[in-house]
């Protein structure tokens, strides 16, 4: 047999976990919040008001949490994209790889920008 | 009073010597309750065309030689029943992914270079003398790799996965399993082995957990849990090798 050549999956395969987590367990809960509890007016109009808002974004366990959500699910998303092109036979290679996790690398870099690069 | 009913059974042929490609030739075959769809393919051989040309050897689910495409559904023939299917009919094709050898047998070779790749015994760095006895396990060590020993190498596997569909040098649900069997058991030491394979694309890193080998498994192996626990043992593998002199690999 030839020598077998490492693969680097692990890395994607870590982050696509980790944002399976956030899948099923958190993204199910803003789902909730931001779609039919405040449409639905089970939460109060000022919920999400911009006040509100900005004091989650300009405290850092907020910004941590959105940073953890947004980043994670694009990696998982992208990822979960990325192998089912595979799936249906289109073989994306090395370029699918640049493609899905470089959207996922610059939304993650973008999160981190805006949530921790201006002032907190 | 006796049961006798009739089904169709379409059975694909192909003699490499003779035809330029594959077609299907359709036989009538009488049944009963009892009937598995080996039996149906053995009345054709015995009754109808003697000429057809299939593996089997145990007609119970045990020795893994028989397995068809019906329908569609890779099948051990031997567990499958003509009953199920009537008043339809069955197709009965060689197993998918694989080069046919003569009408419903397929040829093997490339499975089973991977079989032996895996390294599919107990590896010891010293084999201990007779006189010392048996090597011990608890039950939760044996629990850790039992469902694992449970394949058969029928291939069912295979021809379900569409990843080695796609691209066969994708090691495989099987062989994949039986890896995972041996590097699960206390007994084991050829772990370190065994990981270059499971580390590389041709290893776990091939499959997408599309789960089908697990559903079609007569034997109840779920090879798609093995993988996926291939594929934690590689990420370990892969982060756990920056910190330690010989990886995550028990040295």
């Amino acid at each position: 047999m030839k020598p077998m050549k490492r693969s680097n999956e692990p890395i994607f395969w870590s982050l696509f976990g980790a944002g399976g987590v956030v899948a099923s367990l958190v993204a199910p809960a803003l789902v909730f919040i931001t779609g039919l509890a405040l449409p639905l007016g089970l939460l109060g109009p000022d919920a999400l008001s911009y006040e509100r808002m900005l004091a989650l974004v300009s405290s850092l366990p907020g910004a941590l949490f959105l940073f953890v959500v947004i980043s994670l699910l694009l990696w998982h998303t992208m990822h979960r994209i990325n192998h089912s092109l595979h799936d249906i036979g289109i073989k994306a290679g090395l370029g699918g790889k640049v493609i899905f996790y470089g959207l996922a690398l610059v939304g993650t870099m973008a999160a981190a920008y805006f949530l921790f690069a201006t002032p907190l | 009073m006796p049961d006798r009913r009739e089904i169709d059974i379409e059975v694909m042929r192909y003699n490499p010597e003779t035809d330029s490609e594959p077609y299907i030739q359709s036989f009538r075959v009488p049944f009963d309750e009892d009937t598995s769809v080996l039996m149906g393919l053995q009345y054709i051989k015995d009754h109808l065309d003697g000429s057809l040309t299939f593996r089997w050897s145990c007609r119970m689910a045990v020795c893994g030689s028989c397995g068809k495409m019906v329908n569609g559904v890779p099948k051990l023939s031997c567990k499958a029943f003509l009953r199920d299917y009537y008043p339809g009919k069955l197709r009965i094709e060689p197993l998918e992914h694989f080069p046919i050898v003569r009408d419903l047998a397929v040829d093997q070779t490339d499975f089973l270079e991977k079989l032996e790749a895996v390294k599919p015994w107990i590896i010891r760095k010293d084999e201990k003398p007779l006189s010392e006895g048996t090597y011990l396990q608890t039950p939760e060590e044996v629990s850790s790799y039992l469902q694992f020993s449970s394949c058969i190498n029928c291939l069912l596997c295979y021809s379900a996965c569409p990843q080695y569909g796609l691209d066969n040098s994708f090691t495989g649900p099987a062989a994949l399993s039986l890896l995972h069997r041996y590097n699960a058991d206390s007994r084991d030491e050829g772990k370190s082995e065994r990981m270059p394979l499971v580390n590389s694309e041709e290893g776990v890193w091939g499959c997408t957990l599309v789960g089908y080998c697990s559903e079609v498994c007569p034997k109840q192996v779920d090879p798609a849990a093995a993988v996926n626990r291939g594929k934690v043992n590689s990420t370990m593998d892969y982060f756990l090798r920056f910190l330690t002199p010989r990886g995550g690999v028990d040295s």
